[in-house]
């Protein structure tokens, strides 16, 4: 299982790095969302996997009884996500707003911050 | 003991919000100054009792470390919790007048506290994950910060900042999620008692270079700082004040937190790594900042130039080298926040920070020269300015280090430092303006004077006390060199005498 969800995360990092090395910064944003969920599954599977036991204490216990899987990670997945979701929305309506008011998508192209030194004499 | 440590990491989130609900008025402005007031109250009630007991560490949520969120103070935090009040004071006072109705309207002064609060949690927390979060809190209020307002240039340099910044992010999380796979904890000072354990050494390396890379992406350094001098020009003064005053620190903040607590295992290795980069940081900023003409232009390319003396010294990891390092963290941010603040004013008053179109501020507005000419020689490492104490520690731990090409190399990058601020000297001040105007600060109304001249002044005046009498300051940094250099205290106070 934990060979699996590596390789998994080998094809969703390698898919991303090819998407965010684009010069069309869409393609880039793809790419992030990609690689902010291989992290996410990094978190997840240094937590150990465990299937099929769920951390749950019976009645009257004060802890879980036998081995069961780490709720940690899960926890931290679910935080992270939120926050990347968050990010992600953002970094989308930018992309949005840089196109209506710049007029591309290349990162080539925007160069009005810092201009080309041959356009400025 | 928990509210010591909490109070200035509630306060700027109380204060955002009332400064949202009151946005549409003026109410708002003066919210984000009193909050940073009392911030500043609570930041120096917290530097007594650190001073007091060495480490103070609370619990939240009543859950024992390493099992909760510990918050944690040394000399080092609660220092940099006072200079970001510090800062955050003097900015939202320039901000009075600096930041039009438009903007307040957006909620700039809540964006603003947010990320204010972001800064003192990343200070504060003792959690790898909890550190996490308080980075996403300051990026995305940054990004709010930085395109507020929208136009072009803010858009094109908000891109570049986002996606780097969004990719270190990444980093710094799949690196937390591999520690956390080795040792199973996520409280540092856990970390840093289990990390020795681990029979694989050699990915602890590793991670540790996942580590660096993505606090060198938020400190700046070599030859990570592409989206700096992209971004830092293009956002209101204010705004660029405290992104230059602050973040690139929590960055290195973050870097020294995390190579003396946890990752000196290798230090011939990663420390070596360190040194490289902090010498090609501060050839690289200085040298940039000597192609550019315009005064922000210039001082976004000496922030880098100036995070690498702080890596020096980190990388050195003598006890003088970290005191260097910590000593240099706090005059940067007063001195850089302050040249930030002072372009704001020759903005207003000469019309523009590119320095071909402006001039004559020496003779119509000698006030402001004199105002500009503390922070920016004692950047350049004037003596008896703060500046020049910084670098003399650095310095000298270099050479008793025997580090005689690195010294030499922050030596030659403080005379090119000098060429820069001679530059914005002779042209800003010294030549006349070239459209024959008098750039007098009698243009201002006496309320805008008032607003953006008395945080400068006081910033400077911080700059002339930490330089005539360096030697508390001086101290104070070796103390907490010797505290980072020796973590005992630290882990003890985080687990609870558990060592």
């Amino acid at each position: 299982m934990e060979a699996l969800l590596a390789i998994t995360i080998g094809v969703l990092v390698a898919t991303s790095v090819y998407l965010m090395l684009a010069r069309n910064v869409l393609r880039f944003i793809f790419g992030l969302v990609l690689i902010s969920n291989a992290a996410n599954l990094i978190i997840f599977v240094s937590g150990r996997l465990t299937a099929g036991a769920p951390p749950l204490i019976p009645e009257g216990a004060d802890g879980p009884v036998g081995d069961v899987a780490n709720a940690l990670p899960q926890a931290l997945v679910l935080t992270a996500i939120v926050i990347g979701f968050g990010l992600f929305a953002f970094a989308l309506v930018l992309m949005f707003r840089a196109y209506t008011t710049l007029g591309t998508l290349y990162s080539d192209d925007m160069r009005i911050a810092e201009p080309r030194t041959e356009d400025t004499t | 003991m928990t509210w010591t440590l909490a109070t200035p990491l509630v306060l700027p989130f109380l204060t955002a919000v009332l400064a949202f609900l009151a946005r549409y008025g003026a109410a708002g402005r003066w919210f984000s100054v009193a909050g940073n007031a009392v911030l500043l109250a609570a930041s120096i009630l917290l530097m007594v009792r650190v001073l007091d007991q060495g480490v103070i560490a609370a619990q939240m949520g009543g859950w024992s470390a390493p099992f909760g969120i510990t918050l944690v103070a040394d000399y080092l935090s609660a220092v940099m919790v006072v200079i970001t009040a510090i800062t955050a004071l003097a900015v939202s006072v320039y901000a009075l007048t600096d930041i039009d109705a438009r903007k307040e309207r957006l909620g700039y002064h809540a964006l603003f506290n947010i990320l204010i609060g972001g800064v003192v949690g990343a200070f504060l927390t003792g959690d790898l994950f909890n550190l996490y979060v308080w980075f996403e809190v300051m990026l995305i209020s940054s990004f709010g910060l930085l395109i507020l307002g929208g136009n072009k240039d803010q858009i094109d340099g908000g891109i570049k900042y986002v996606t780097l910044n969004l990719i270190s992010t990444i980093l710094f999380l799949s690196g937390i999620g591999l520690l956390y796979g080795m040792t199973g904890t996520l409280n540092m000072a856990d970390i840093a008692r289990t990390l020795d354990t681990v029979e694989n050494q050699g990915l602890v390396t590793v991670v540790a270079m996942m580590f660096m890379v993505a606090f060198g992406v938020k400190a700046a350094v070599f030859p990570l700082f592409f989206w700096l001098p992209a971004a830092y020009h293009t956002p209101a003064f204010s705004v660029s004040a405290v992104f230059a005053g602050l973040l690139t620190k929590v960055g290195v903040y973050a870097l020294i937190r995390m190579f003396t607590l946890v990752f000196d295992g290798d230090v011939a290795f990663t420390h070596q790594i360190l040194l490289w980069v902090a010498g090609l940081t501060m050839v690289t900023g200085v040298l940039g900042a000597a192609a550019q003409n315009d005064m922000r232009k210039i001082l976004s390319f000496h922030i880098v130039s100036q995070i690498g003396y702080m890596i020096m010294g980190l990388a050195l990891l003598t006890p003088l080298a970290v005191a260097g390092a910590v000593f240099y963290l706090v005059h940067h941010i007063v001195v850089k926040a302050n040249l930030f603040l002072i372009a704001g004013v020759a903005e207003r008053t000469a019309g523009s920070t590119n320095l071909d179109r402006i001039g004559g501020l020496y003779k119509s507005a000698p006030l402001l020269a004199i105002l500009f000419f503390i922070p920016a020689f004692s950047l350049a490492g004037f003596p008896p300015l703060s500046g020049f104490w910084a670098k003399y520690v650095l310095v000298a731990a270099a050479i008793e280090d025997q580090g005689w090409i690195i010294a030499a190399v922050a030596l030659l990058v403080g005379l090119l430092t000098i060429f820069s601020m001679t530059k914005i000297w002779a042209e800003a001040f010294w030549k006349p303006h070239p459209e024959g105007a008098d750039p007098a600060l009698s243009q201002l109304t006496p309320q805008a004077r008032r607003h953006l001249l008395i945080p400068i002044a006081g910033l400077a005046a911080m700059t002339l006390v930490i330089g005539f009498s360096p030697d508390p300051f001086v101290t104070f940094a070796k103390d907490a060199a010797a505290q980072l250099l020796d973590p005992t205290a630290y882990i003890t106070t985080v687990l609870g005498g558990k060592a």
